[in-house]
């Protein structure tokens, strides 16, 4: 089946992220195919590329990035939700008088219909928040 | 009737409580400026979003009344309340906005399953 997965909670401060991902991997092992990963609501703070956690602990960011260049996931985010809390790309950083920014491909920025459009594209969209 | 097509958000977070009942409803109006049908289902702490007495909240925090209010211009006109859910809180029906409508706990099963899309926040 071709899965979607709704990730809703920031890495560090909720198990969603994690469990996502843990799922994702699942899925991927047992021979479903993950469509995409949409990053809503404090879930956007898993596309911070400033995000560095002690070397130990897992990097969120790095895992999602691994994850698209090895079976072609795609990394959106929602964009209202993001520039909200302060997760924004080189373009919108300059569009909005930022010096810095700090999301980057292939992590994506874009509009809440992509998150309905991969709910119609998809046979399951799994929400962890 | 079918609902093939037809997407139902569940609303579970009160307002003021966090972000999710505004991010919520920003996925119903989205949807809903996409020509798709939506309905609303207010569970739990999320039936505190259709109280008509309102005031705003902290100083800066926006309201999210208004945009209850402005959903029947999105068309949608469905938005629905457990009765467990008002008991729950100790509501009584004529508490929430107008176009609120109580619908049977028994009829909560059917109900998602004629959705082909749900969504919760």
């Amino acid at each position: 089946m071709e899965y979607g997965l709704l990730v809703m909670g920031a890495p560090y401060a909720s198990a969603a992220p994690h469990s996502a991902f843990r799922f994702a991997k699942a899925l991927i092992d047992t021979g479903h195919r993950v469509a995409g990963i949409f990053f809503y609501q404090e879930g956007v703070h898993n596309a911070s590329q400033l995000m560095t956690p002690p070397q130990d602990e897992l990097n969120m960011r790095d895992a999602w990035i691994a994850l698209h260049h090895e079976h072609g996931v795609a990394l959106e985010v929602c964009i209202a939700a993001a520039l909200r809390r302060g997760i924004m790309s080189e373009t919108e950083a300059k569009r909005h008088g930022q010096t810095h920014f700090n999301l980057q491909a292939p992590f994506e920025l874009t509009g809440l219909g992509q998150l309905l459009a991969l709910q119609q594209r998809c046979d399951r969209v799994i929400t962890f928040a | 009737m079918s609902h093939e097509n037809e997407r139902l958000v569940i609303i579970r977070h009160a307002p003021y409580s966090s972000n999710a009942l505004r991010e919520g409803l920003d996925v119903a109006l989205v949807a809903a400026a996409f020509g798709q049908t939506v309905s609303l289902l207010f569970l739990g702490q999320g039936v505190l979003a259709l109280l008509k007495e309102q005031k705003t909240g902290a100083p800066g925090q926006k309201a999210t009344l208004p945009t209850i209010d402005m959903l029947e211009m999105y068309d949608i006109d469905q938005l629905l309340v457990p009765q467990s859910a008002l008991d729950a809180l100790h509501l009584q029906v004529d508490q929430l906005v107008e176009g609120a409508t109580v619908v049977a706990d028994e009829g909560l099963p059917e109900l998602l399953h004629r959705h082909s899309h749900v969504m919760n926040f």
